[in-house]
């Protein structure tokens, strides 16, 4: 059995002449410490695909199971757990609470855990540490760069050590310089076991991935292997957006 | 960190807003406690000052007939001739159920004498008790020994007698031993003598024409302390003298029911500036609840965030609240009682109740708003992100 299994997922909002059909079936599996990529136009559903994967966004039809767990049959309190026990999500534009310290951010998913303080701090310290942040812990994102930033929402993510991280255009606000810091880390996570799904815009950042799932008006329209660690340059010159 | 230290890092980041809420409940809970502290002094101040306001019942003889003025105030009838009110009966005053509450009781003998070929009150008191009942009572000499008499200030004047002068009443040799101030009450016109010299004067031994009594009854009503005396005396007619402090009673009442909607009103208009601004604030972190969410916050989560910051808000807008209250009605007390001599007293029970309130009024008034936040869909947030 595949560990992620999505099954006809229908996404419309509105009804009538109004409707929008933003995921109108899609289905697709993937397999654990699989790092795949997610690419297509604007408005083509790929935010909308991650939001329903991160048990944030109810479908309109359509079944979405993580290690055999159905998602959306679970109640409000149950997925919120689900998100806590099995998600890492890193957004395009890191989404950091700005009054919270950089350690206090990267502690944010627990909060709500039951484990002590002590161990909370450990923890949030070990995640800034793999993203090598652990000297700046006391600084508000503010006082950060952006590629910091995201490096601190990557920590973020990773630091409950869940199966699979999500990620939004993580590269979406870089320069190139830093969005390879940041898909270098993304792919030693993966290397480390972690299985990745992520959009993005750019053919740079998608040949990191293994896997390209391609989605134009919210249909799955190419579903390809990436071989080899492509370098950017590759990426482009394999012409894999082409 | 905690969901508390997350609610504190906000009140500290939007110190505007929430010194806006601290305001609204602060400005709410010190009048409220502003107001009860001033009428609690001002009613211990009244209570204090009943002694001052002499005599407040009256027992008289179950008679019709004559009536009688008393300090400007209308007594209602009373007999010299008949059915007087026998003296060992007025023991029984002291075995009613409030007797600790009765400060001085006053037996008094009223009856005509002739003076000089004139016709005059004389009236036997327990010079004692009238210290107490009659207050304001000065006395020009010394207060009247076994045959001696007080003559009030009219008295003196028209029988043209001063303090040392003798006359007769009766065969016996009476000497005044002072005059009394003019007090603008009937007590000008009378003369008055110890009670057991009037009783004998007046042949009226052992029996009373009315009893003046001040009762300082701070937890029961003055009605009740009338029909515990009706019942141990029941053949006289018991008589309260309201009017004395009733006015100021009532007075008070009416700033007391202004109070009380004075402070209901600042209530709302506290509960609404909490709601309004706490409102305001769950809309502006819509994103942030969202990250929250997405992070696996349950909705709970987000309810006890915004409910712990409206908590700590309103907590400290209880404790300051009651602090700033206190001191008000501290200040302002002496202004309205004309007195230096009264304080506010730090009631723990009324402190508590501020507090309680502020963080009930907090809380309440902060449900909807949390209600809200814990329903913002978060893939709706993330996508204003």
């Amino acid at each position: 059995m595949s560990y992620i299994q999505v099954e006809n997922l229908i996404k419309q909002y509105g009804t009538g002449d109004a409707a929008v059909m933003a995921v109108g079936g899609m289905s697709f599996r993937i397999q654990i410490g699989e790092f795949v990529a997610v690419m297509g136009e604007s408005g083509s559903g790929k935010s909308t695909l991650l939001s329903m994967m991160g048990g944030l966004n109810t479908p309109t039809s359509g079944q979405y199971s993580v290690d055999g767990l159905e998602v959306y049959q679970l109640g409000q309190d149950q997925r919120a757990d689900f998100r806590r026990e099995f998600l890492g999500f890193v957004f395009q534009s890191f989404h950091l609470v700005p009054y919270l310290t950089i350690l206090e951010n990267v502690m944010l998913p627990l909060v709500t855990a039951k484990t002590n303080g002590r161990t909370k701090r450990s923890m949030a310290g070990d995640a800034l540490a793999r993203v090598g942040l652990d000297g700046k812990a006391h600084r508000l994102p503010s006082q950060v760069s952006g590629g910091e930033q995201e490096r601190v929402a990557i920590a973020r993510a990773i630091v409950n050590e869940p199966p699979m991280l999500l990620a939004d255009e993580p590269s979406g606000n870089l320069d190139s310089k830093t969005t390879r810091d940041v898909m270098d880390l993304l792919r030693s996570l993966n290397q480390d076991g972690m299985t990745i799904v992520m959009v993005t815009h750019s053919p740079e950042c998608a040949g990191y991935a293994r896997r390209l799932l391609r989605i134009s008006d919210g249909l799955l329209v190419e579903d390809i292997p990436i071989n080899g660690p492509a370098s950017n340059l590759e990426c482009w010159s394999n012409g894999v957006m082409e | 960190m905690t969901l508390k230290d997350i609610a504190l890092r906000n009140i500290r980041r939007r110190k505007a807003k929430a010194g806006f809420v601290l305001a609204g409940l602060l400005i709410a809970v010190s009048t409220a406690v502003a107001l009860l502290g001033l009428i609690e002094g001002m009613n211990r101040d009244i209570q204090q000052k009943l002694e001052e306001y002499g005599a407040n019942i009256l027992i008289l003889p179950k008679t019709e007939n004559l009536s009688l003025t008393y300090g400007g105030l209308s007594l209602g009838p009373v007999s010299f001739e008949m059915q007087e009110i026998r003296q060992a009966d007025l023991v029984r005053v002291k075995a009613i159920k409030n007797a600790a509450n009765v400060a001085a009781m006053g037996p008094t003998v009223l009856g005509a004498i002739v003076v000089e070929d004139r016709k005059v009150l004389l009236a036997g008191v327990d010079f004692r008790a009238t210290k107490i009942l009659k207050p304001w009572w000065k006395i020009g000499g010394m207060v009247p020994s076994d045959f001696g008499v007080l003559l009030g200030s009219e008295a003196a004047r028209i029988l043209a007698l001063k303090t040392g002068d003798h006359f007769k009443v009766n065969g016996s040799e009476l000497q005044v031993s002072g005059i009394l101030a003019p007090t603008g009450s009937q007590d000008d016109h009378l003369v008055f003598a110890r009670l057991d010299t009037a009783q004998s004067l007046l042949r009226k031994e052992g029996r009373v024409s009315m009893v003046e009594v001040a009762a300082l009854c701070n937890a029961c009503p003055i009605e009740s302390m009338v029909s515990q005396i009706s019942r141990a005396l029941p053949d006289t007619k018991v008589m309260a003298i309201q009017q004395v402090v009733q006015s100021r009673m009532e007075t008070l009442d009416y700033f007391r029911k202004f109070s009380y909607g004075v402070t209901a009103l600042l209530v709302l208009v506290g509960s609404l500036v909490v709601l309004v601004t706490m409102m305001g604030s769950v809309r502006e972190r819509t994103s942030e609840i969202g990250i929250f969410r997405a992070m696996g916050f349950r909705r709970s989560h987000v309810i006890r965030i915004i409910l712990l910051e409206a908590g700590i808000i309103s907590a400290m807008a209880g404790v300051l609240g009651y602090l700033i209250g206190f001191g008000s009605a501290q200040v302002a007390l002496p202004f309205f009682t004309g007195s230096n001599g009264i304080g506010v007293i730090f009631d723990p029970l009324l402190a508590a109740a501020a507090f309680a309130a502020a963080v009930t009024m907090g809380l309440a008034s902060s449900v909807y708003p949390a209600l809200l936040a814990a329903r913002i869909d978060p893939s709706d947030a993330l996508r204003t992100l």
